[in-house]
């Protein structure tokens, strides 16, 4: 079994194991942040290159430095590999990069945005990011388009990390939902803007690591940071019916997969568990969830002025905005202003 | 003049038709190269030196000597011809005068890796050369070169030509192949290689249109006799296309390591630059590669005269030289604006990037944006160091050579030319007319 050495901890990891993975059996300490990758989809990652590594030993036999920094998520360990990640200052300006260009067209809107308080970009943004943006030209904005009506696609807030699309591929029987034109006006759409047709769809929402996929049954109900999420099963003929439900005091207000410390959920699960069951009696309750103790979800409040993303400038802006973008929900084509 | 192996015969009337290329002596490489055995012909190939043509310059040979051969499982040969780099119009030209060449080369290309199935991939935009490319296959099927038992030999091949839908990343040999199988034109995420895993999870071999049909002379020759062109590690001869402020732009057939100062001062090439002009700088092979001013690009940092090869070309890397790249000889005289000439490149990265990776989808758009600021006269004077910062975030950390492609230019131009964005950002306004490319375009101006 191949050795690598990361961040100056050693480990020994099944052959074919890629460096993202190896980091996170040792631990957060020295785990990259992955935007795009999603261990249950196959051939995920690659894309966001927020999880970039610096190899500075190739392997036992060529222990050459690879010459530019690698996509852990991409790349298996070899024997004797040896790499950097948080111990690399230029690595972490370059990660540093990475997230800024994933946030100079994003609308950054938290303030209004479903997702807020789960974000993975929020997060990202807060721990690899910088303080102020550089960028001062029009972002790039979307209409936002109902895929059926359960779930709501607002592409000016998706990273195209390509997730979905993998779910959906590897989920549905048909190819339904993909990317449409190219570059940074590239956007997220089923064929033709049609709900997809499958009781698995749901779970798009679910590896959306922001706010461009959300659940419609649950939004604008409340925050997340005001719901309790609590473990539950039920039977289930189509999934393994093990979920997660958010309560609000009494109520169930949004049912969704149960995620892992990395984000990623631990079973898919059906269209009818996910919208259809919301009732406290469709469930049989296991106990509270194990939520990431950094989250702000588990710290139970969410204050802007922690954030270092540059929020504070839209605020003003989207503050006239926000009741517009509650109501506007066209299904017209998105339109990208470039 | 150089050898004209390519090009010869290039203005003999018909020579794009099967009978007057086969009187000019066409297709005896291929009668030759049946009655070899296929490790002879990658021998051949690998004796000659031959390099890729197609920009990154990988020995043609070792790439055919690398190609996975798994039992039962079928391998193929693809050209890419898909040609859309900015200064670059050698592979049309010879695919347009000369298709037949190409399809020797690619008949002998597989019989040599043993493709029963082969295919040019070749630009959306180029349709009347698909045309051409077409009624030269017919011709070649009709006289019994392609499909069952060719020439007799027991050896058979099927040659298609299929266009892309008109997108520079199409170029790039793993976005080819997905383009060909009928998705999204994506570069793949390596490893795998083609080599092992390229068209339909097949063993593959991408190679550009000069580098096939540079197959031909090659077997003709013999490897040996090819390695005596050139200089050093680079043999053979090359195709230039010329362009710019110069006297006689075209496509050239150089002798690699002739001088650059021959090349672009001889009347048999270049012919000196336009008006008596002075030369200000050169993109010697394709937008994609460093810019050079005039002083470093006829001669090295140690001062001596540039040949027009991959090695001296490249000498002093990055903060001295350039690349040979694909051969598009772009040339400025001393009336060109670098910045101009820079936001015009740039505009075109951030309009064919594929959009897969953060980097490039993002800092592409924002470097073009921070041109036109600039050539509006509204640059900010941290600009400059703006535009160096986002390039140094592009470059090495995306998916494919594109995003290195789009924050090289940038690079140099300010290596090279920082003082020219300084003075567009202090005396604003001595550039009016940018805003009438988006409207030729048809395209919104970025707003800031
Ligand atoms: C964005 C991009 C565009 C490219 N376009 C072309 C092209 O039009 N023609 C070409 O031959 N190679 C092109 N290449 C290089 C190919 O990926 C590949 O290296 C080449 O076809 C290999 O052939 P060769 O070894 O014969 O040079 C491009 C590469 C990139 C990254
Ligand atoms: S997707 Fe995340 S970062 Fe973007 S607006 Fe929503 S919460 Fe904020
Ligand atoms: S919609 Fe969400 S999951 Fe899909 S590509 Fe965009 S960010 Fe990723
Ligand atoms: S570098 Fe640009 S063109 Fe290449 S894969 Fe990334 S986004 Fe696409
Ligand atoms: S997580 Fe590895 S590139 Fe996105």
């Amino acid at each position: 079994m191949p050795k690598v050495t990361i961040d100056g901890h050693e480990i020994e990891v099944p052959k074919g194991t890629t460096i993202l993975q190896a980091a996170r059996m040792i631990g957060p300490e020295v785990a990259p942040p992955a935007m795009c990758y999603y261990s249950k989809l196959k051939t995920s990652g690659g894309y966001c290159r927020t999880c970039i590594v610096k190899v500075t030993k190739g392997s036992a036999q060529n222990p050459n430095p690879m010459p530019k920094p690698v996509a852990s998520c991409r790349t298996e360990v070899m024997d004797g590999m040896e790499v950097a990640n948080f111990t690399s200052p230029d690595l972490l300006e370059a990660r540093k990069g990475v997230v800024e260009f994933l946030l100079i067209n994003h609308p950054l809107d938290c303030p209004i945005c479903d997702q807020a308080g789960e974000c993975d970009l929020q997060n990202l943004g807060y721990e690899h990011g910088a303080a102020k943006t550089r960028y001062d030209f029009e972002r790039r904005t979307f209409e936002k388009i109902d895929i059926g009506n359960k779930v709501q696609l607002h592409m000016t807030r998706c990273i195209l990390c390509y997730r979905c699309v993998k779910t959906a591929d590897q989920l549905c029987s048909n190819r339904v939902h993909g990317v449409l034109n190219r570059g940074d006006v590239s956007e997220i759409s089923t064929y033709i803007q049609n709900a997809i047709d499958n009781e698995w769809s749901g779970n798009v929402i679910d590896v959306c690591p922001v706010g461009a996929l959300t659940d419609k049954t649950f939004r604008f109900k409340s925050r997340v940071w005001f719901t309790k999420p609590v473990d539950a099963h039920r039977d289930c003929k189509t999934c393994a019916g093990k979920a997660r439900i958010w309560f609000k005091g009494e109520e169930v207000l949004r049912v969704t997969g149960r995620k892992d410390q990395w984000g990623e959920v631990q079973d898919w699960i059906c269209n009818d568990c996910r919208f259809e069951k919301k009732k406290v009696s469709d469930w049989t309750i296991e106990g509270p969830s194990h939520i990431d103790r950094h989250s702000v979800i588990a710290q139970n409040h969410y204050e802007l002025q922690n954030l270092k993303l540059d929020v504070g400038r839209q605020l003003n802006k989207l503050a006239g905005e926000a009741e517009k973008n509650n109501t506007n929900t066209s299904t017209k084509k998105a339109t990208a202003k470039k | 003049m150089g050898k004209q192996l390519l090009l010869d015969n290039i203005h003999a009337p018909g020579i794009a038709t099967l009978g007057v290329y086969r009187e000019f002596g066409g297709y005896k490489a291929l009668e030759k190269a049946l009655k070899m055995k296929p490790e002879e012909l990658v021998d051949e190939v690998k004796k000659s030196g031959l390099r890729g043509r197609g920009g990154a310059g990988f020995p043609t040979g070792m790439k055919w000597g690398f190609l996975a051969k798994p039992e039962g499982v079928p391998r193929h040969l693809v050209c890419n011809a898909d040609e859309s780099e900015p200064g670059t119009f050698k592979d049309r030209y010879l695919m347009e005068r000369k298709p037949h060449l190409l399809i020797e080369g690619m008949i002998i290309g597989s019989f040599a890796l043993g493709a029963r199935t082969s295919y040019i991939y070749i630009r959306g935009e180029m349709m009347y050369v698909y045309h051409i490319l077409e009624q030269a296959i017919q011709d070649a099927y009709d006289a019994g070169l392609l499909g069952e038992n060719i020439m007799g030999s027991g050896y058979s091949l099927d040659l298609h030509v299929h266009p892309g839908g008109g997108a520079y990343i199409c170029g790039e040999e793993t976005a080819l192949i997905e383009s060909l199988e009928g998705k999204r034109g994506n570069p793949r995420i390596k490893p795998p290689f083609p080599a092992v895993s390229g068209v339909w999870n097949r063993p593959t071999v991408v190679n550009n249109v000069e580098t096939i049909a540079a197959v031909v002379p090659i077997v003709n020759m013999g490897g040996e006799e090819y390695a005596k062109i050139g200089v050093g590690k680079s043999t053979g001869t090359k195709l230039i296309s010329a362009c710019g402020h110069i006297n006689k732009p075209g496509v050239y057939e150089i002798d690699l390591g002739l001088p650059v100062e021959e090349f672009l001062y001889s009347d048999n090439y270049c012919g000196g630059i336009r008006n008596g002009n002075k030369l200000k700088a050169v993109v010697a092979g394709g937008s994609s590669v460093p810019i050079l001013p005039a002083e470093l690009f006829l001669k090295t940092a140690k001062g001596e005269p540039r040949l027009m090869s991959y090695e001296s070309l490249a000498d002093g890397g990055f903060a001295t030289g350039t690349m040979l790249g694909s051969g598009g000889f772009i040339v400025m005289d001393d009336t060109a604006s670098v910045v101009k000439n820079l936001w015009n490149f740039t505009r075109f990265y951030h309009h064919e990037s594929c959009g897969q990776c953060s980097p490039c989808r993002e800092g592409t758009g924002w470097m073009e944006k921070v041109l036109y600021r600039i050539l509006d006269g509204h640059g900010k004077k941290e600009d400059v160091d703006l535009l160096w910062d986002i390039q140094s975030k592009i470059d090495g950390k995306t998916i494919c050579p594109l995003g290195d492609a789009a924050a090289w230019p940038v690079a140099s131009a300010i290596r090279h030319f920082r003082s020219e964005f300084e003075e567009y950002i202090k005396n604003p306004g001595s550039i009016k007319d940018v805003k009438h490319y988006y409207r030729l375009h048809n395209e919104k101006e970025p707003a800031y």
